[in-house]
């Protein structure tokens, strides 16, 4: 079969990104410019600031994802891009931009979905994984446990009531003075802290076993600090760190073992700005270990917003037919699995 | 000397194609829909209509705000997209000039206005003169005559008072502030008429021309669009920061 060639580009939330991708799986180029630094010091992102900033960088970006991977845009087969969910705003320069480029090259377009992306992040750097198999997609926007039947066929079996994962995180860290972004922080700051020092609870869904709440451990994070501030008590600001990820991690470990032995697969994965942290990533690989089940993971790289992971859920819609018209849109809301 | 217009800066949405002076095509729509569904659709509609090979475009000029934040980011996106494919030059025209140009000509000040919301427009005067070589084309720029900025429109009747002169106003800023203007304008004024009281690429695209053979162009990965504005957090942050200075 001929190989496919894709430039593809990100630009859902605070990141400007653009990769070179051949058949899905091989990354020829990289190229992400984060916007962290603009946004910590509003302690969190604002949607106007990374909407003008992905403006001001998508060409240089792309430029240099082209010059990284060695190729013209005469080289490649089309143009992958995430149209939601994310930011509109910040959305709308990625598709635009894109559409432009199908539309003067005459390039195939193929939208694609950002959750997809990060899910099909995981073939990039294992050759040897197919579907089915559970992955659980967590980051600062979504918690999601979907079965991922077949290349580009999903289920959500689970999905959080409220805070995402690295939500929760961002709201704790900002509650122990950490600043944002919150995930890398606390995972740091939870190397010098006891994680059973205090005990946080594992909130249960009743209606979903698969779904999460992490609304309620944040709260009682805040009460707990709240508590020791009004019996004078110093808070050990290590032991809330890694009593309050132990706690995240529970949940998400329970729930998504439990996914993969009631599926009947012997394959997991993770997905999203979360899966980047070295806790998780450690209690997954002890359990999955324990349980006999093959676990994927992407490299930190490709956990955050890249498009390097677009490119490769791009090549999967490709091969099956998808195409964009000039008038695709950015749906803030996407669903995963809709069109 | 073929230029492509682009302005999706407010309710319209416009793509035109003029070449020396002709205006070979050009696609206006004022409907409900998102410029984001529209303004591709319509340069390929155009591009089918009047058979036109891309690579013979010599600049792609983009209506370069004031506008709306979406609205402007959709139009230089497509436009940076365009000229990094086609590997072409960026002609930043402004907004209010763009306008303006639709009245070319006129002997009465011309005036765009474009809501801002919170009470503001965003704003600029400008005049044609007579070609200074007496010649009959028109080569040389509108004249700026109050550069464009955002200003409550109180401010702008004020200023356009001291002016002394005939002003015709057009843009999306006249039906929200018609009534104001009616009450307090105290100079003769007049409201342009429907084909040219609105955004049109090519009045960004004949401007195009005239910026083209000045040689003021940008490179497609240089331009970004002209705000006027910051954005909601920054101007919090700055109001908060001057309180406890």
């Amino acid at each position: 079969m001929k190989d496919i060639t894709l430039l593809a580009i990100e630009s859902s939330c605070d990141e400007t990104a653009a990769a070179v991708v051949k058949n899905g799986r091989e990354v020829l180029s990289n190229v992400i410019y984060s916007q962290i630094a603009l946004h910590t010091e509003y302690g969190g992102v604002v949607p106007e600031i990374a909407s003008r900033k992905h403006v001001e960088k998508i060409n240089q970006v792309i430029e240099q994802a082209l010059a990284d991977a060695g190729v013209t845009l005469t080289d490649l087969d089309g143009i992958a891009v995430t149209y939601g969910p994310g930011l509109v705003g910040a959305l709308l320069v990625g598709v635009s931009e894109a559409k432009a480029i199908s539309f003067a090259t005459g390039l195939p377009l193929i939208g694609v979905h950002h959750i997809e992306g990060h899910i099909c992040a995981n073939y990039i750097e294992n050759k040897e994984l197919e579907p089915p198999f559970v992955c659980l997609v967590a980051s600062g926007g979504h918690s999601h446990l979907v079965v991922v039947k077949d290349y580009g066929e999903y289920e959500i079996i689970g999905r959080t009531r409220d805070d995402a994962a690295g939500e929760a995180f961002d709201k704790v860290a900002r509650a122990i003075g950490l600043g944002y972004p919150g995930g890398p922080k606390i995972d740091k700051l939870s190397k010098e802290g006891n994680p059973d020092a205090i005990a946080f609870p594992r909130a249960k869904v009743d209606e979903n076993e698969y779904d999460f709440s992490f609304s309620g451990l944040k709260s009682a994070v805040l009460n707990y600090l709240n508590g020791c501030q009004m019996k004078g008590e110093e808070v050990n600001r290590a032991d809330v760190a890694a009593s309050f990820q132990k706690a995240v991690i529970d949940v998400l470990v329970e729930h998504s073992i439990h996914a993969v032995k009631e599926y009947h697969f012997d394959k997991f994965a993770i997905a999203g700005g979360v899966a980047s942290n070295s806790s998780l990533r450690k209690a997954f690989e002890e359990r999955c270990a324990a349980e006999g089940i093959r676990f994927y993971h992407p490299s930190p790289i490709f956990c955050t917003d890249n498009a390097a992971m677009i490119g490769a859920a791009g090549y999967y819609e490709f091969v099956k037919g998808v195409r964009s018209g000039y008038d695709l849109n950015a749906v803030p809301g996407l669903k995963l699995g809709e069109r | 000397m073929k230029i492509l217009g682009i302005d999706s800066s407010g309710l319209v949405a416009s793509v035109a194609v003029t070449n020396d002076g002709v205006l070979l095509g050009e696609y206006t729509t004022n409907y409900k829909k998102t410029h984001s569904q529209t303004l591709l659709p319509m340069l390929d509609e155009l591009k089918k209509m009047i058979e036109l090979d891309l690579s013979t475009l010599d600049a792609i000029a983009i209506c370069a705000g004031p506008g709306s934040f979406t609205g402007l980011r959709i139009g230089s996106a497509t436009a940076k997209g365009l000229g990094l494919a086609l590997d072409k030059p960026l002609i930043e025209v402004p907004t209010l000039e763009g306008l303006a140009y639709n009245l070319c000509g006129s002997n009465a000040l011309v005036c765009p206005i474009m809501d801002a919301r919170r009470n503001q427009v965003y704003t600029a005067v400008y005049e044609f003169e007579e070609e200074p070589d007496g010649s009959l084309e028109f080569k040389a720029l509108p004249r700026e005559v109050l550069a464009q900025t955002a200003m409550d429109i109180h401010e702008l009747l004020s200023q356009l008072e001291k002016l002394n002169r005939k002003v015709v106003f057009l843009g999306d800023g006249v039906p929200v502030f018609s009534e104001v203007i009616r009450k307090e304008c105290s100079v003769p004024f007049s409201f342009a008429p429907a084909h040219v009281n609105a955004q049109r690429a090519a009045s960004i695209a004949a401007l195009g021309e005239i910026y083209y053979s000045q040689g003021k162009t940008v490179s497609a990965a240089a331009h970004q669009p002209t705000y006027l504005r910051k954005s909601q957090a920054e101007r919090e942050k700055e109001e908060r920061s001057a309180q406890s200075v």
